[in-house]
């Protein structure tokens, strides 16, 4: 995959690299989807960057992750290629499942990425397996659980985190709070205190961050790692915000403007540029630079994606298991 | 081989020892499997032997533990989940077919997902309509699964050991009514996917599988004293279902009769045949029929209970009409 650091050693070039990547490979998204390249569901990250970012910037490599169908900039910062997600996206052989997958169920588990699933919080139960899994090899790894706010009424997270606890496994879940399951606001879907406190009855401990804020992200994160790593369960909840509707599919009527340019204000990507450069973490010329190398990149996967070529008709057949049956 | 008989709890326990014997990634969930020893004693012992480590008791959450075993198979484990019954397993079935069944097809073939789900299924004695349901005809519907259901002892154990070890996604439906049934180990080779032909004959093919295919057999003796030969067809595997076998059998008996204890409707007799009329229609004498639970709920007393299911008369009365010998 193309060099996602400008200086890699740099952690404010590789999260701020990181975050815009993520937005321009979204907007690009959303352009194929408008040009009827990208067919189905097609739900953008747009706003929520600093979440993924943040968390994923105290990642170790043997820690894994697993999310829902949001899942485009998760994959790409997991380490898959960005041309090969592209490709998936509309549906070419080149893409990471191959074309069979599209934009909601997208793994690379060479890089412990698990997907990208499309049963809303049903990826509870599996993150939590996946900590099991941890634990049983003692590879001193995490599995991080990104969940939604309408996930967090699934039962079966209830079921998972009390095992999670019981069984003393390394997960942290990372409730991404952007106030909506699709049309449904969480207060009128969540009964009781905050969503992050769901874990309070297992004596699981957790707390609730700014997750519009990269480096409170961040900091989040590595207090969550550590207490997961140590054989206990965290939550963290995000409090973040979509820009864009649910998907490419949801008119977005029951949101105000008022209330989207109020967050939009506090846009994760452009309060990071502008904190970096007040204190000098980047220059402008960097700034540049790095914007035009997430530029390249983008125009490179939209452009691999619709020169790759669609299936062979007998890809349809082929695996579904191991062997060929 | 030793002659002596041994039930058919022992040998799929043996099965499940076996395997995490020699292969450290095995390891045992579920309701009561450790230190109860299961509730129909399936796992008795393994605890003993694996400790706490590799034999799991997990709370009353099929669908929380359902899904802890895919995750933990797609991650590099090989687990073995136990439901008490598949009745319970609805609960679970969100993850048994849209987490393992399709993460392998989902993912362009990256994820693999080596779990077996496993546990009683079909009618008990007198346990009414929400512990009794047969639910092989859901499972085997769905393509990125394989589904098996045994008869005897030493293909249950052959085919539970087959499963542990294969790399994808088994369901493995295993008969309350069956578990005390006490049958010799052999020498013969058993694998996923192949049907065996357990009794001869020339008149009529019978295909069934699990408790089913000892009603079968008890029939086919019947007959043979009526002078109708019976060939008996025990699936073992319901997907991939094993065509050739069926086809073969037909082709030479020229009649079949479709048995198994769960409903007609869209069921595993259904798609027998199917099966035939599709590959074996010109060799048919008659018409194919079946044998299956009546179109209704398993109701509690017992003589109801009796006239809803599939007994050996019901099934020689269809081998009498095939045979024209009514």
């Amino acid at each position: 995959m193309p060099t996602l650091f400008v200086d890699k050693d740099n952690k404010y070039h590789k999260i701020y690299k990181q975050m815009l990547l993520a937005r321009k490979f979204e907007e690009a998204t959303v352009q194929l989807y408008r040009e009827g390249l990208i067919r189905g569901f097609c739900h953008p990250y747009i706003g929520q960057e600093a979440v993924l970012i943040g968390i994923n910037s105290k990642m170790q490599s043997q820690d894994s992750m697993i999310t829902g169908y949001r899942c485009h900039a998760h994959t790409i910062i997991a380490g898959c290629d960005p041309k090969s997600v592209m490709a998936e996206l509309t549906g070419r052989s080149t893409g990471c499942s191959k074309g069979k997958g599209g934009s909601m169920h997208m793994f690379s588990i060479k890089n412990r990425f698990y997907g990208g699933h499309g049963i809303v919080g049903a990826w509870t139960s599996l993150g939590t397996g996946i900590g099991f899994s941890h634990k049983y090899k003692e590879d001193n790894g995490v599995c991080v659980v990104f969940l939604g706010d309408g996930s967090s009424n699934q039962g079966q997270f209830f079921e998972s985190m009390n095992m999670a606890s019981l069984w003393n496994l390394p997960v942290l879940y990372i409730i991404e709070n952007n106030g909506y399951a699709i049309g449904t606001s969480v207060e009128r879907s969540a009964a009781g205190g905050p969503l992050h406190k769901r874990g309070e009855c297992f004596g699981i401990d957790s707390e609730e961050v700014d997750g519009m804020d990269v480096e409170k992200m961040s900091e989040a994160a590595d207090r969550g790692l550590s207490i997961a790593r140590s054989g206990k369960p965290y939550i963290i909840e995000a409090a973040t915000y979509r820009f864009r509707p649910h998907s490419m599919s949801d008119p977005d009527k029951h949101r105000s403007k008022e209330e989207i340019d109020k967050y939009k204000a506090l846009d994760p990507i452009s309060s990071y540029e502008q904190k970096c450069l007040k204190n000098k973490f980047m220059t402008e010329d960097e700034v540049k630079q790095i914007k035009k190398e997430v530029k390249e990149i983008v125009s490179e996967s939209v452009k691999f994606a619709k020169e790759s070529p669609f299936p062979e008709n007998h890809e349809m057949f082929e695996d579904l298991y191991t062997k060929s049956l | 081989m030793n002659s002596e008989k041994v039930p058919v709890r022992v040998a799929l326990r043996d099965a499940m020892a076996e395997c995490m014997r020699e292969d450290e990634t095995v390891f045992v969930m579920g309701e009561d499997v450790a230190h109860y020893g299961g509730s129909y004693k399936v796992t008795e012992g393994l605890h003993k032997e694996f400790g706490d480590k590799r034999v799991i008791d997990t709370p009353i959450s099929e669908m929380g533990f359902g899904g802890i075993g895919v995750g933990a198979a797609l991650s590099g484990l090989r687990p073995v989940v136990e439901f008490m019954t598949f009745n319970f397993a609805m609960q679970a079935i969100d993850h048994i077919i849209n987490s393992a069944a399709k993460s392998s097809y989902m993912s362009g073939g990256e994820a693999v997902c080596p779990i077996v789900f496993r546990g009683p299924n079909g009618m008990a004695a007198g346990t009414g309509a929400q512990h009794s349901q047969c639910f092989a005809s859901w499972y085997a519907h769905c393509p990125g699964l394989k589904v098996i259901s045994p008869y005897d002892s030493h293909s249950a154990k052959e085919l539970l050991k087959a499963s542990i070890k294969d790399p994808d996604p088994v369901v493995f439906l295993e008969q309350e009514l069956m578990y005390g049934e006490g049958f010799a180990l052999t020498n013969e080779k058993v694998e996923i996917g192949k049907a065996a032909v357990i009794r001869k004959g020339t008149d009529v093919t019978l295909v069934s599988f699990s408790r089913m295919v000892g009603f079968a057999l008890k029939a086919a003796e019947e007959c043979e004293k009526l002078g109708i030969s019976c060939e008996v067809v025990d699936l073992r595997t319901l997907r991939p279902i094993d065509e050739k076998t069926i086809i073969s059998s037909v082709k030479k008996t020229n009649r079949v009769l479709a048995i198994e204890e769960g409903w007609a409707y869209s069921g595993i007799a259904s798609e027998v045949i199917s099966i035939v009329n599709e590959k074996a229609w010109d060799s048919l004498d008659a018409e194919p029929l079946r044998v299956t639970a009546e179109n209704t709920l398993l109701p509690y007393a017992k003589n109801l209970e009796e006239l809803a299911v599939p007994t050996v008369e019901k099934i020689i009365n269809k081998i009498k009409y095939l045979t024209n010998k009514i």
